[in-house]
């Protein structure tokens, strides 16, 4: 129950809401007072310093700012008091004095000359200052017109509240009171990252796009294409062109959007967007890839569509015909939607006859979700992100959110700012250990000592929840003798943080009212990688950290749909909504729905169908939107395999480094290019709209897997997106309260979601887990050794992963310009001391070897990189780190060991062409 | 040996990499980073494990202090060592007048020598004074000085004022200045005139350990302050008795700020009462901390008294130690910002962050200092709660005027309340300095206007001069005589109203440094009516009272003294 407050605003008598601004009365009543420093977008808090919206109040000597005065009981507002018209008026005259004219305005549409225009302030009678603002147009993606300020410091709060960058400060006092990004450095040159939240909110014009504001003839409602975050968006289009995008409220997001997301889009407009059929030409052999993506007629051909996807099915057909059906095998798309991603399984169980299809789940989260279904019985996270905002302490391990999920990361510390207590354990140091209450900087591979080590204090200091533990898990007294033989100060040299940190640590997770935990690829990309995150759910249940609002466990998903292209059956042991497939009661049921049989055995995994191909037993492969010649491991034996193919039919936007082994290419659509839903890591289902159409004869994926279907002797009839999503549901009792009505009014709808009525769980299993008997599983772990140790041929560990700007394998994110411009070149990172100790200055030339395979890049010093390891992003095709990445394989997740292998580094070197 | 891998051998060479292959990645992160050997340097000042983001203020002092500056590279790695942001150690460095931040390249003067800017001191020949030091100087760069011109430093009975470094002298010429440079005084340790001793001799802390054992009850001692009348002698008047009921029946834990960043220009009786008898005010403070309940003290002192801190550190540990303390003892340096005076930006200050006046709701009384229910009271408050509480009703309710300007004898007049300015002038000051005629005043420093010689027997108290467009303030009382020009007065002081305004809100940010700009363009070009719709929105829609109070002397100048500014 709100308690009302009666208040009397322009002689009306109105119920105000506690935690109401008299500016928010006003405008429920209708009138919009001016604004300039207030903005209504979501998560700002009102300042109250530009004084534009200032009202009388009866009996109080001065007038106040309406966007922050809350009601009082019987207070007196009058908004159009002649005190209050003046003064307004006056403001925008002292403002408007220092402002360039309307016309030479960096945004002559700027808010500010609206709400001028609005109270016929046209002039000022006050002299303008003698500026000498030069713009600063020192970065790729945005431009500063400190001429245009008014020190209103919405982008700082934008940047320090809202984003929590904190490059953004109101620098000198008085009227030198002026923005500066960190030390009054030019843009480009300062810590920004390009979020581009102060753009958004800036009421004048000051801070801009680079190339303006850019009027848009529609806009179009729908969702990033980036990562697992699921922001919200609108594609601003002019002349069939994006010009612009913008967040939205959407639940995830609350407008907010990173630096991808916001200037990351025009990768769409590339002149090397594939947009007509390819067939590889007669005579080029398959392992000649030296191709220019921009000038594929070298090596290609083009051809219709009748014909590329008749020789495109024919090859896998003629396979299957020879070979048998084990002879095919599939990698759909985490970047497609989940109308896509169900009709290639589809396709591949029902049209190659087995169940060999697989994506790049496997790389990232397989082991999370093997430990998972393992434990709790459900793959996917058990709360949202955002509920971090209610957690007391958040314990983040191997993962690095503010590059990875920049906005996912910005609940995290905005819950650190608002006083939860962050545990980050990481061996490398992200930006959120400046938030971090603990930071726990681990040696590389040491996750299970580490958790082991603070389950050991959890249960000797008895901090476990007995309650919770007796009702609602098993094994516990297993995990308990287990973990005694992992005290902190004997873990602690291994692990190489004190023990002391450790044990008030596990304290402090331990003892909170709420604790939540967020994992990444740190966690799942090792040998042992499966054991982690046992290790992590064993941490919840022990302590009863899961199933309430602020608790639980949240692997943080890679792809923009990499939950959904899991939960719709791209794995080759479970058909949609994780049913297995060698569940006979499950293959009924999709026997029924498809009407054919279907095998019965799981198929192979991404990595397993490599050396499939190697054996032979793999000949045809059908690859949707997917990378695998930069993004398996051990590259060059991974490239071999494609080479090694028979038939290989690539279908994407771009000639990407796969699609050169391919001797089918067929053009596809870029995410604004489509209709259909995806779903993000929290869960929430989300509805994408088209704005543009597919460039050339580039066709929609949708229309391409349908047309591929038919070709393999399906029967395939769809009209669109809509109602391949209503035999999904069908199919799939986690979305099955989800219409697609409902989707469109909604926007975004979280699984499960049974009944039309039904809001959708956030956090799940307050009441038992989807397992046999209700309970979670406690799984005790041994430490396993990473699978290739550092010696003295190959004395340095190398960690893989992603930058801020890049997407996965680079292949759009290299290709929108602005990235590109930011970071345009292969870095290895390394710490101060090991390039001390190698005799490399930053921005030298290096080699770096692994017994698989030598890459050459520059050298950059980064402080958060422990010593004696170095980090290299996998997304630079010139330098591809997955040459030297090992393929190991966990035994249960079958994820390889990306984020550990033992290399060297030479400066002195005959440089390899490449 | 080592082995030699089969990699790079094979014949699958990839064609152009997609990306537009311009440019290089930067050798480093984004953004500047710390380097190892600045911040070896900082621990060296701030200490190795100083990591209290509250005292970001304190820490960059003593760079400041060692360093005579604040570079660069120094602020990166502190930010490095405090876990903090550049762009909030940026701001606050930036904010504030007594922070020099430079370039890392910069080769900051080896010493600064201060010019008081204040009105007594500009009309003491402040700015000739300022002009020949700069001639000399100039014909002798060997000597590395560069000047400065500073707000009111406070000790305005002895105008002109200037500083070299942390040295004062009052009655300031380019001779004695000149001397000083060349052969510099080491400052001295200041002895209070009422010292430890003294003061208990004389009765002094019986009232504190009658309290402390127990035999007064904080209800009554509270009854007895709200008797007494006495009144916050900051400059608003608060009844002191009812702040500390407001206080004490707030949930604790509750904190005292004492406000002693007494800056408004004119105003020196907190640092005359300091300077003799500081352990009256230390035990009103002591017995504020006692009657709240309080879990620590912040004492904030505005830092042009850099004498009057030692004296304190030392007389504080004395009382410390003689186990009179309730809470622990907070000393804070200001740094040059007379909006820290203001008590919600000084409570900001304190929290190691600039000084933006809070807008209220919350009062301090409820969330004040680190968000917890805060008593602030200024020093001459404290001074008097001794005597107040031990007099209840029949104590005689007196105020302490800093005089300065156009008399005889400037200095602190203990009067009545509600005295007249001519009255103060003849009968306190030895009447007005020879050759001068009494033309105006201003009651309450650069704040409380400018009102004629002709509201001379007005008399001067909280309340009683409002009608007049005037505030009594801190009675800070500026004498000005025939000799004097308004538009030069009022220039200086909306020029100090600019220098000294935190920025935050429109109408006086930008309000007063219009004022300044129309004022330097001289009277002939000036609108009136501009003048006063400045004024009005200056005082209707400013956040805090700078804003409200820089209207006042337009407002006088357009009242009082017709032709002068417009």
């Amino acid at each position: 129950m709100t308690d009302k407050i009666s208040i009397e605003l322009d002689g009306i008598s109105v119920d105000a809401l506690p935690d109401e601004s008299i500016w928010q009365v006003a405008a429920r009543l209708g009138t919009i007072l001016p604004h300039l420093c207030h903005t209504t977008e979501a998560g700002y808090r009102s300042d109250g310093n530009c004084r534009a919206c200032v009202v009388e109040v009866e009996g109080e000597r001065t007038l106040a700012a309406s966007c922050r005065r809350r009601p009082e009981a019987g207070i007196v507002v009058k908004t159009d008091s002649e005190r209050a018209l003046k003064a307004r008026a006056m403001v925008m005259e002292l403002l408007l004095s220092d402002q360039p004219r309307q016309s030479e305005s960096p945004d002559p549409a700027a808010l500010i000359w609206h709400w001028a225009d609005a109270q016929g302030v046209h002039d000022s009678r006050f002299p303008r200052r003698s500026h000498d603002v030069v713009p600063d147009t020192s970065h790729p993606a945005m431009m500063v017109n400190l001429d245009a300020c008014i020190q209103c410091n919405l982008c700082v709060r934008a940047c320090r509240e809202v984003q929590v960058n904190d490059v953004i400060a109101m620098a000198g006092r008085g009227a030198d009171s002026h923005i500066a990004f960190d030390f009054d450095d030019p843009m480009g040159d300062s810590s920004c990252v390009a979020c581009g939240e102060c753009v958004r909110v800036c009421p004048t014009g000051a801070l801009l796009p680079a190339d303006g504001q850019g009027d848009a003839d529609r806009e179009v409602a729908s969702v990033c294409p980036y990562c697992g975050v699921g922001c919200q968006l609108t594609f601003h289009v002019r002349d069939e062109r994006i010009v612009r995008v913008e967040g939205r409220d959407g639940p995830a997001n609350q407008g907010r959007l990173c630096v991808k997301g916001r200037f990351g889009f025009d990768y769409i407009h590339s002149s090397e967007r594939l947009t007509m059929p390819l067939i590889r030409r007669d005579g080029i052999a398959k392992d000649d890839v030296a191709i220019d993506p921009a000038n594929p007629l070298s090596h290609f051909r083009e051809a219709s569509w009748e014909e590329a996807l008749t020789h495109a099915a024919q090859g896998l057909q003629s396979i299957r015909d020879i070979h048998g059906s084990g002879a095919l095998a599939g990698f759909g798309s985490a970047k497609g939607s989940n109308e896509e991603a169900y009709l290639f399984q589809k396709l591949v169980r029902t049209g190659f006859g087995n169940n060999n299809v697989d994506h790049c789940t496997r790389l990232c989260h397989a082991s999370s979700v093997a430990a998972l279904m393992q434990t709790i019985g459900s793959g996917a996270v058990t709360a949202p992100f955002t509920d971090a905002l209610k957690a007391e302490v958040i314990l983040i391990i191997g993962c690095n959110p503010p590059v990875n999920h920049p906005v996912a990361a910005t609940y995290l510390k905005q819950a650190a700012k608002n006083g939860a207590k962050l545990i980050v354990i990481d061996p490398d140091g992200s930006t959120l250990s400046q938030h971090a209450t603990w930071m726990l900087k681990i040696k590389p591979a040491t996750d299970v000592a580490l958790l082991n080590a603070m389950l050991h204090v959890i249960i000797e200091e008895d901090l476990v929840d007995h309650e919770y533990i007796a009702a609602r898990t098993n094994g516990f007294l297993e995990l308990a003798a287990h973990v005694r033989a992992f005290p902190p100060e004997a873990m602690a040299e291994l692990i190489g943080v004190p023990a002391g940190k450790i044990r008030d640590a596990a304290r402090a997770f331990a003892t909170a009212r709420t604790a939540m935990i967020f994992w990444g690829m740190g966690i799942s990309q090792h040998i042992h990688g499966t054991d982690n995150a046992r290790c992590l759910i064993s941490l919840a249940l022990a302590t009863g950290q899961i199933g309430r609002p602020g608790t639980g466990l949240h692997p943080l998903r890679g792809q923009n749909n990499v939950q959904g292209a899991s939960d719709t059956g791209l794995i080759p042991m479970v058909y949609p909504d994780y049913q297995p497939v060698d569940d006979p009661a499950a293959q009924a049921r999709f026997e029924a729905l498809w009407k054919t049989k279907l095998d019965p055995n799981p198929g192979l995994t991404v990595v397993e169908i490599t050396e499939a191909i190697h054996r032979g037993d793999i000949r045809g492969l059908y690859i949707m939107g997917e990378n695998p010649a930069m993004s398996d491991p051990n590259l060059s034996h991974a490239r071999t395999a494609l080479a090694n193919l028979q038939h290989l039919v690539v279908q994407d936007i771009f000639l990407t480094e796969t699609a050169c082994y391919a001797d089918v290419v067929l053009p596809a659509s870029a995410w604004p290019e489509k209709d259909g839903t995806v779903t993000n890591s929290n869960r929430q289902v989300q509805m994408g709209r088209r704005a543009l159409q597919p460039p050339g004869l580039a066709r929609q994926d949708l229309w391409i897997i349908e047309q591929m279907a038919r070709r393999l002797e399906l029967d395939w009839h769809y009209d669109g997106p809509e109602t391949v999503f209503e035999e999904m549901r069908a199919s799939m009792s986690s979305i099955h309260g989800m219409s697609w009505q409902r989707l469109l009014a909604e926007d975004a709808i979280t699984y499960p979601c049974a009944t039309p009525e039904d809001k959708g769980q956030a956090v799940m299993f307050g009441d038992g887990f989807p397992t046999k008997d209700g309970r979670g599983q406690f799984v005790p772990c041994d430490i396993t050794d990473p699978d290739e140790l550092p010696d003295q041929e190959y004395p340095l560990v190398l960690l893989t992963g992603r930058l801020l700007e890049h997407w996965h394998t680079g292949a759009i994110t290299r290709r929108a310009p602005i990235l590109d411009q930011l970071e345009p070149e292969a870095m290895a990172h390394l710490a101060p001391d090991t390039l001390k100790e190698l005799g490399v200055a930053p921005g030298d030339r290096i080699r770096v070897e692994s017994r698989r395979g030598a890459i050459e890049l520059t050298a950059r010093a980064d402080i958060g990189v422990q010593p004696g390891t170095v980090f290299i992003p996998f997304c630079f095709a010139e330098a591809a780190v997955n040459l030297l990445t090992n393929d190991a394989l966990d035994p249960d997740g079958k994820i390889p060991e990306f984020k550990y292998c033992a290399i060297r580094i030479s400066t002195a070197y005959d440089s390899v062409e490449t | 040996m080592s082995s030699v891998p089969d990699h790079g051998k094979s014949k699958m060479r990839l064609g152009r990499p997609p990306g537009a292959g311009r440019g290089h990645g930067k050798p480093s992160l984004r953004g500047r980073q710390s380097d190892p050997a600045a911040v070896a340097e900082i621990q060296n000042i701030i200490g190795a494990s100083a990591a209290e983001r509250t005292l970001l203020i304190e820490y960059l002092h003593q760079i400041q202090d060692a360093e005579g500056c604040l570079r660069h590279r120094h602020l990166a790695a502190l930010a490095h060592c405090l876990r903090q942001s550049l762009a909030e150690i940026y701001e606050v460095a930036t904010f504030y007048h007594r922070f020099d931040v430079v370039a890392d390249d910069a080769e900051p003067a080896a010493r600064t020598i201060q010019i008081c800017d204040g009105l007594p001191c500009q009309m003491a020949g402040a700015d000739a004074l300022a002009d020949t030091l700069a001639d000399t100087l100039a014909s002798n760069p060997a000597s590395n000085c560069r000047i400065v011109r500073s707000a009111c430093m406070g000790r305005c009975d002895g105008a002109p004022v200037a500083s070299i470094d942390a040295d004062y002298l009052t009655h300031a010429d380019a001779t004695a200045i000149q001397t000083r440079l060349t052969s510099p005084v080491a400052p001295d340790v200041m002895a209070p005139r009422v010292d430890f001793a003294a003061y208990q001799a004389g009765g002094g802390y019986q009232l504190l350990r009658q309290c402390l054992a127990g035999e007064r009850q904080s209800a009554q001692v509270i009854s007895q302050l709200e008797l007494s009348g006495l009144r916050g002698l900051g400059g608003a008047g608060f009844p002191t008795g009812r702040k500390w009921r407001l206080v004490a029946a707030e949930p604790g834990p509750r904190l005292i700020a004492v406000n002693g960043d007494e800056s408004e220009p004119g105003t020196f009786k907190d640092r005359h009462y300091l300077e003799t008898d500081p352990h009256r005010f230390i035990e009103g403070m002591l017995l504020a901390a006692w009657a709240m309940d309080a879990e620590a003290i912040y004492l904030y002192l505005r830092d042009e008294y850099p004498d009057l801190r030692v004296m304190l550190q030392r007389e504080l540990a004395l009382v410390t130690a003689a186990g009179l303390c309730h809470g622990q003892i907070h000393l804070r340096r200001g740094a040059g910002s007379y909006i820290c005076g203001e008590e919600s930006a000084m409570l900001e200050s304190i929290e190691g962050k600039r000084g933006l006046p809070r807008q209220r709701p919350p009062f301090p009384s409820q969330a004040g200092l680190f968000g917890r229910p805060t008593l602030i009271n200024n020093i001459e408050t404290l001074y008097w709660t001794r005597d107040a509480i031990n007099d209840g009703a029949a104590w005689q309710n007196l105020r302490s005027y800093s005089v300065s300007g156009r008399v005889r004898e400037p200095g602190v007049k203990r009067a009545p309340a509600g005295i007249s300015a001519r009255a103060l002038i003849n009968s306190y000051c030895g009447g007005m300095a020879a050759g001068h005629e009494l033309m105006a005043f201003l009651p309450g420093g650069a704040s409380g206007g400018i009102l004629p010689a002709s509201l001379a027997d007005a008399p001067m108290d909280f309340g009683t001069l409002e009608q007049h467009g005037a505030l009594i303030g801190s009675a800070a009382l500026i004498v000005l005589s025939q000799h004097d020009d308004i538009s030069v007065v009022v220039t200086n002081l909306m020029r100090f109203f600019a220098h000294e305004s935190c920025g935050q809100c429109t109408p006086c940010r930008v309000g007063t440094e219009k004022a300044v700009v129309m004022l330097a363009a001289g009277k002939e070009q000036a609108d009136g009516v501009a003048f006063s719709d400045l004024a009005q929105v200056m005082a209707d829609a400013s956040i805090c009272g700078l804003g409200h109070a820089a209207a006042n002397p337009l407002r006088c100048a357009l009242r009082y003294f017709p032709g002068s500014i417009a």
